[in-house]
């Protein structure tokens, strides 16, 4: 756990004890898909959803270790197929409800009733779900039919958040469209989708994680959410006094939103970082020694100095540094541009008249299918192009929307897809790469990897999974199934009164222990 | 004047007709799958299990034969159903319905803004009579026209919001709120008047009815407003009529710069989706708007120069004073 974590604590610390009261207009890049947080998949959605919903454990940014917060204590069989959550007594819904063994039942029965078409997250959390047992009132027992060792650190999502009876009970639509009843420290006071969204303090709440700055209620009054998609109208208006916080800032915009005194408050996201994932079904790239000279041919440092800025960060392994279980494998991405025309040489790829290699008459030379869901991303691979160029390599680009990006990856129609995903758990290697997973590389058994990836799944013991999990990151670089990039950052503007802005360790935004200075 | 109405009614259902038809052929024929997309939303590279898009392609009846999904849809929107959203689950009247408002009064005032703007300047670059001034007049709706919608919304909120805090910058209500979108939706709409308000003024100028209202002994100030202005504007009328619809497309850029809700954002979000209910729904609610738009163009002409009446009537009958039956015959013929 190696993550540029900054809070917004003033230098100095001059702003005094945090003072409770008034509202935070916080701006979005995009709109929230839903007001659900099972069915919530986006970081716009998920920094809305986040705030109305308790999950039974919460996660340490810092350290990565789960913390208590609706249970106060849990047990996980050695085969990782059965938890026990203990909860704490005298929680209730913000619709008066308490909360008890049936609501985590309810609640994880109902994301099964929503499937993994309307809630893919939430579902795949719960893969092999069997039940949920109250075994007495404030004691829930989840069972799996196969070990599902991730489901722990899934319990601390948002995604899976404890809901009322009274969400719990109404279909996928409805449960879109705000008036989601959680036990969390904000509730919905106003949704409006596509424009703006109110959320108000839950007086009484006393049943903060233990991951919390303070106890007690949340300092804000108010938290208003409003779309604002122009990056550059967002930042005019966060430097004009306008908004608070937006999502998104830019490196280009921080000299703008220091210049009033705010600061850019980022974090890495855990999970696996951007890069490009290669179908070694087609092309040159079904030759494994020319997926293997892609890794050394890459300027990682270069791609985050001329592109995207300070608070970014090169890719070291399969996984981004802030994952849980990430092992540092700096050494084998580190940029060799000799080492790798070497490995092609050794291949039999020899330069043609323009500098590409070929051989038997094959050019070396693949194509990228990208989307702009991160603004960076088109800058970064045109980067790419240029330093594997120098390794006698043609890359061409393909940008595509986010909907042809879908059906290209379904239909495998593509050389290599270029992503990245977020999720503070090892788990997300066997998703991404496992046999049962997308397997976008469209990859033939490989034991070592695959004993890993199940592995990983089921065994409960930390230090052991971790293990499995380093074990996996070496053997998709061994294979050439990633070739990572950069890490991506969230990168959120505040002004000068806004404090105590934090990520979780999902790094999504926890508006908790935030408070406005100077109202 | 009854069987115009009704042919032209039954003219506007045959365009509304064929806009569903071909919005649904074009987006049937796009290479990805709506219920794939929203459930890869998360963008999670999670696999989504076959199963589930099975049965939600089912729910959106996704799964059945094309022409069934068709006939479907079409009775679903003749009834005035439109369907839910894929993306949001929200039925597609009520995420209409709800972006509308915003919408009619954003272009609203626009519309009223680039008329003001654009007839005022036309007269102005016809009445002057210096010609350096006249001139540089004459040479703004270029400029107007010329200048990208997006950029003239940055510049606006650069200076009227971020620096003297005049106006808000994002989700604007009232008249602050909605003034600085709308002029800019307002500046090429204004200027393409403007430009063809101008050659009409300067034709009409020529006319030899003009030079019989002077030897009247009129004053210009006074010929322009009552004898050249009615006949001069019927072409900038059917552009304004045509422009309308443009106002629409042009809201998706203002309504993203302005963080406006409206049918702009609304279509923007939802052909990124390739959200189908909703497109339909924005298509049918566009062709709608433009169909009656143009009939109201029809309908007005006759009232600003008789002589369209008199002309399509067979006549060639130049006279000034046509009655107001006759223009209505005129009108039963056409």
């Amino acid at each position: 756990m190696a993550a540029c974590r900054s809070d917004s604590a003033a230098p100095g610390g001059d702003a005094g004890p945090p003072q409770p009261g008034g509202t935070m207009r916080y701006g979005l890049s995009q709109a929230p898909t839903c007001s659900d947080p099972a069915q919530a998949g986006t970081n716009q959605t998920l920094y809305v959803a986040r705030q109305i919903v308790d999950s039974l454990t919460d996660q340490d940014p810092a350290t990565g270790e789960l913390e208590p917060w609706l249970a106060q204590r849990w047990e996980v069989t050695p085969d990782a197929k059965v938890f026990t959550f203990h909860l704490a007594d005298g929680v209730t819904f913000s619709d008066g409800t308490p909360l008890t063994a049936d609501s985590v039942r309810n609640t994880f029965d109902s994301i099964i009733r929503l499937g993994s078409g309307k809630a893919p997250l939430a579902s795949s959390y719960l893969t092999n779900y069997v039940g949920t047992t109250a075994v007495d009132r404030l004691t829930a027992r989840v069972e799996f039919s196969k070990p599902n060792a991730q489901f722990l650190q899934a319990s601390s999502t948002t995604q899976l958040g404890i809901l009322a009876d009274v969400t719990t009970a109404e279909p996928a639509e409805q449960r879109c469209l705000g008036d989601n009843v959680g036990s969390g420290p904000f509730t919905y006071a106003a949704y409006r989708q596509d424009a703006a969204v109110t959320l108000a303090k839950r007086t009484g709440y006393q049943w903060g994680s233990a991951v919390f700055a303070h106890r007690g209620e949340a300092y804000l009054d108010k938290i208003e959410f409003t779309v604002v998609p122009e990056s550059g109208v967002r930042t005019g208006s966060l430097a004009s006094g306008q908004l608070d916080a937006i999502s998104d800032a830019l490196p280009q915009d921080a000299p703008q939103i220091e210049a009033t005194g705010g600061r850019v408050l980022s974090t890495a996201n855990p999970g696996v970082p951007f890069g490009f994932q290669t179908n070694v079904t087609r092309g040159p790239l079904r030759d494994p020694a020319v997926r293997q000279a892609l890794l050394p041919a890459i300027d990682r440092e270069q791609l985050v100095d001329t592109v995207l800025g300070p608070q970014f960060k090169p890719a070291t392994s399969a996984l981004a540094s802030s994952t849980p279980g990430y092992t540092d494998l700096s050494a084998r991405l580190a940029y060799d541009p000799a080492k790798a025309r070497g490995i092609l040489d050794l291949a039999g790829w020899v330069p043609g008249p323009d500098g590409i290699r070929a051989k038997n008459g094959e050019r070396l030379s693949f194509s990228v299918i990208f989307s702009q869901v991160f603004a960076g991303n088109q800058a970064i691979i045109e980067l790419v192009q240029q330093q594997l160029r120098q390794a006698g390599v043609e890359l061409t680009l393909d940008l595509v929307s986010v909907a042809e990006t879908t059906a290209r990856q379904n239909a495998k129609n593509f050389d290599t897809s270029y992503y990245n995903t977020t999720r503070a758990d090892g788990d997300i290697l066997r998703t991404s790469f496992g046999l049962d997973g997308r397997n976008l590389n469209g990859r033939e058994p490989i034991p070592a990897l695959d004993d890993a990836l199940t592995g990983q799944l089921s065994t409960a013991d930390t230090a052991a999974r971790n293990a499995l999990i380093g074990t996996a990151q070496q053997q998709i670089l061994d294979a050439g199934l990633w070739i990572p990039t950069v890490e991506l950052s969230q990168a959120i503007g505040a002004s000068a009164n806004t404090r105590d802005l934090k990520f979780e360790a999902s790094a999504r935004l926890q508006f908790f222990d935030a408070w406005l200075s100077g109202r | 004047m009854a069987r115009y109405l009704a042919l032209r009614a039954l003219q506007a259902l045959w365009v509304l007709w064929a806009a569903f038809t071909l919005s649904f052929v074009v987006l049937y024929l796009l290479p990805a799958d709506p219920v794939s997309i929203a459930a890869d939303g998360a963008g999670a590279g999670t696999p989504v299990d076959k199963a589930a898009i099975a049965e939600l392609q089912a729910r959106y009846g996704l799964d059945r034969p094309l022409w069934e999904q068709y006939w479907t849809a079409l009775g679903h929107a003749v009834r005035g159903d439109l369907g839910h959203s894929i993306v949001t689950g929200q039925p597609v009247t009520d995420a209409i319905g709800d972006a509308l408002p915003a919408t009619l009064q954003l272009t609203g005032t626009a519309l009223l803004l680039a008329v003001l703007g654009g007839v005022s300047l036309a007269f102005a670059a016809t009445y002057i009579r210096r010609p350096w001034l006249r001139g540089a007049l004459a040479a703004l709706p270029s400029l107007g026209v010329s200048v990208p919608t997006f950029w003239t919304g940055l510049l606006l909120l650069q200076l009227f919001s971020f620096h003297w805090r005049l106006a808000p910058a994002f989700g604007g209500h009232g008249f602050a709120g909605t003034v600085l979108p709308a002029l800019t939706l307002a500046l090429p709409i204004g200027a393409v008047i403007a430009q063809v308000l101008t050659a009409g003024l300067e034709t009409t100028w020529r006319q030899p009815f003009v030079d019989v209202a002077l030897a009247k002994g009129g004053s210009r100030w006074w010929v322009q407003l009552t004898h050249v202005l009615r006949p001069a504007s019927v072409p900038a009328f059917t552009i304004a009529g045509v422009l309308v619809g443009n106002m629409l497309a042009g809201s998706v850029v203002v309504e993203t710069v302005f963080a406006r809700q409206g049918v702009g954002r609304l279509t923007q979000t939802a052909v990124l989706a390739q959200d189908i209910p909703v497109v339909q729904g924005v298509v049918l609610l566009t062709s709608a708007v433009f169909v009656s738009v143009n009939l109201a163009v029809d309908l007005i002409y006759p009232l600003l120069d008789p002589r369209i009446a008199a002309r399509s009537r067979g006549g060639a009958d130049e006279s000034e004073h046509t009655t107001a039956d006759a223009a209505e015959e005129a009108i039963i013929r056409a």
